[in-house]
C-alpha cells in the first residue's frame, strides 16, 4: 500500500507520513482503520522499524492517527489540529499561482480551479 | 548494547585503530561507514572477539568480548570472508551452528528453505559467491542471534536476494529488538535500513549520530541572489559553495529553517532548501580532510 520513491531527495519518514495522509484524505483509509504494524512495514519495505515508528509518531502529532498501546496505530477520524502543514500547503498554492500566473493563466481561472476544490 | 572504548590496534607499527569509540543501542541498526583501509573490517573484528585490542574495551551488554563464550553464542556475524570447513554441506554447517549457539531454531532453519533456494546436501564450496552469501545468512538469521554483525553483507547477492534479507532483518530488529551492526559502501541502502551512522577515517570514529540527526544537521541550499548581489556573500559559514550561473548551491552544517533564515538577510529571489543523502554527507563530512574525488585526467 506504500511505495517508496527511491529517487525522492525527501527522507524516507516523509515518505510514508505523506502515503498515509494521501490514503487517509482521499477516504482509501477509513476512520478507525488499523494502519499496518511496525514490525509488517519494516519487513514489507526493508526499511528500519523506527523510521516507521517516527513517522506513525508524527502522524499522531499531526493528528491523522491515535495509537492505542499494545495494539498499534489508527486513523483519526475527527478532524486534524493545526500544525505546520497548513501553512507549509499554503506556501506550495502560492508558489503554484505564481508559475501559473508566468505561463499565462488568467487569474479568475486560479481562482475557479481552487474554488471548485474547496467547494466539493 | 555494542561499546567499544577507545581501542587502540597497531599492526607492525601501523595503527589500524586509533582510540576509536562507538556505541551501538540494543535494537538499533548501526552503519559503519568510511574510506577503504578505515578501520571498519580491524573494529569488527574485535567486536566479534577475533582481535584483541592493544588498549581499551570492547564491551557487549558490559561484558568484555574477548574469550568470552556466553556473549559470543549470542552474536552472530556475517565477515567479508567467510569461512566454510573443506567439502562441509549446508546441512552439517548446521549442525555446526547448533552445537554453538544454544538459541540456534529448526523451525527457522526449515522456513528459511522457502527463502533460500540452496540444495542441502551439496558441498557448499562448490557454490557460487551470491550462493555462498545465503548460506551465511541462511546459518546466522537460524542462529537467532541477539547481535548481528554484518562486514559488506550484501556484495554479490542479487537485487531480489538484497531486499529479501533486509526485509527479514528489519523484522527481526522490530520485533526480537536485535541489534545489527553493518558496514557498506553501499550508502544508498544503509539510508533506508539504519537509524544510526558512525563515519570512520584512518583508525577513528569520527562521527557517530543518529541517521535523522547526520540528515537534520546538514542541509543544501540553492539560492538566486537579487541582481544587486555581485558576489556571493563570503560571511556565510558553508562548507562548500559552487555556482552555476546566477543559481548558488550552499552545503551548511545546520538545519534548514536556520539556514534559511540566515540567508534571507540577502533577500533572495529564490531560496530552496534540499536534504542531503547520507553519500552527500559523507563526501562533504571527510572532504574538508583532503580526501574528496579529484578531477584527474589520464
Amino acid at each position: 500500500m506504500i511505495q517508496l520513491n527511491l529517487r525522492d531527495t525527501r527522507p524516507i519518514y516523509e515518505q510514508i507520513k505523506d502515503s498515509f495522509r494521501k490514503l487517509i484524505i482521499s477516504g482509501a483509509m477509513g476512520a478507525d482503520e488499523k494502519l499496518p504494524s511496525v514490525r509488517t512495514l519494516a519487513g514489507e519495505l526493508s526499511i528500519n522499524p523506527n523510521t516507521i515508528q517516527r513517522a506513525y509518531n508524527e502522524l499522531e502529532a499531526e493528528g491523522y492517527v491515535y495509537s492505542v498501546p499494545g495494539k498499534g496505530s489508527f486513523v483519526n477520524g475527527e478532524g486534524v489540529k493545526e500544525t505546520g502543514r497548513i501553512s507549509e500547503l499554503l506556501e506550495q498554492i502560492k508558489a503554484m499561482a505564481r508559475e501559473l500566473k508566468f505561463l499565462g493563466v488568467p487569474e479568475n481561472e486560479i481562482i475557479a480551479t481552487v474554488k471548485g476544490e474547496t467547494d466539493k | 548494547m555494542i561499546e567499544v572504548k577507545g581501542l587502540t590496534k597497531t599492526f607492525d607499527g601501523f595503527k589500524a585503530l586509533d582510540e576509536a569509540t562507538l556505541t551501538a543501542e540494543k535494537g538499533s541498526v548501526y552503519g559503519l561507514v568510511g574510506p577503504n583501509g578505515a578501520g571498519k573490517s580491524t573494529i569488527i573484528r574485535h567486536i566479534l572477539g577475533i582481535y584483541k585490542g592493544d588498549s581499551g574495551e570492547v564491551l557487549i551488554d558490559g561484558e568484555n568480548v574477548w574469550e568470552n563464550p556466553g556473549i559470543k553464542s549470542r552474536i552472530a556475524s556475517i565477515p567479508d570472508d567467510w569461512y566454510y570447513f573443506n567439502s562441509a554441506t549446508l546441512k552439517d554447517m548446521m549442525k555446526f551452528y547448533r552445537g554453538f549457539y544454544p538459541n540456534f531454531s529448526m523451525e527457522r532453519y526449515e522456513k528459511l528453505k522457502e527463502v533460500f533456494k540452496l540444495d542441502e546436501n551439496k558441498n557448499i564450496r562448490t557454490f557460487s559467491k551470491g550462493m555462498q552469501k545465503q548460506a551465511a545468512f541462511w546459518l546466522a538469521i537460524s542462529a537467532m542471534p541477539d547481535f548481528l554483525v554484518l562486514d559488506e553483507p550484501v556484495d554479490g547477492l542479487d537485487p531480489v536476494m538484497r531486499r529479501q534479507i533486509w526485509s527479514i532483518l528489519m523484522a527481526d530488529v522490530a520485533e526480537r529488538q536485535t541489534t545489527v551492526l553493518v558496514s557498506s559502501h553501499n550508502l544508498r541502502e544503509l539510508e533506508d535500513v539504519c537509524d544510526h551512522v558512525g563515519i570512520m577515517d584512518k583508525g577513528k570514529v569520527l562521527i557517530e549520530r543518529s541517521l535523522s540527526e547526520l540528515q537534520d544537521n546538514m542541509v543544501k541550499l540553492q539560492v538566486v541572489f537579487d541582481e544587486s548581489v555581485k558576489e556571493v556573500p563570503t560571511d556565510i559559514p558553508a562548507l562548500h559553495v559552487s555556482s552555476l550561473g546566477r543559481v548558488h548551491t550552499f552545503i551548511m552544517r545546520m538545519n534548514a529553517s536556520d539556514a534559511t533564515a540566515l540567508l534571507s538577510k540577502y533577500a533572495p529571489v529564490l531560496i530552496d532548501a534540499v536534504p542531503l543523502t547520507l553519500e552527500e554527507i559523507f563526501i562533504y563530512e571527510l572532504g574538508g580532510k583532503d580526501y574528496a574525488v579529484k578531477d584527474i585526467i589520464l
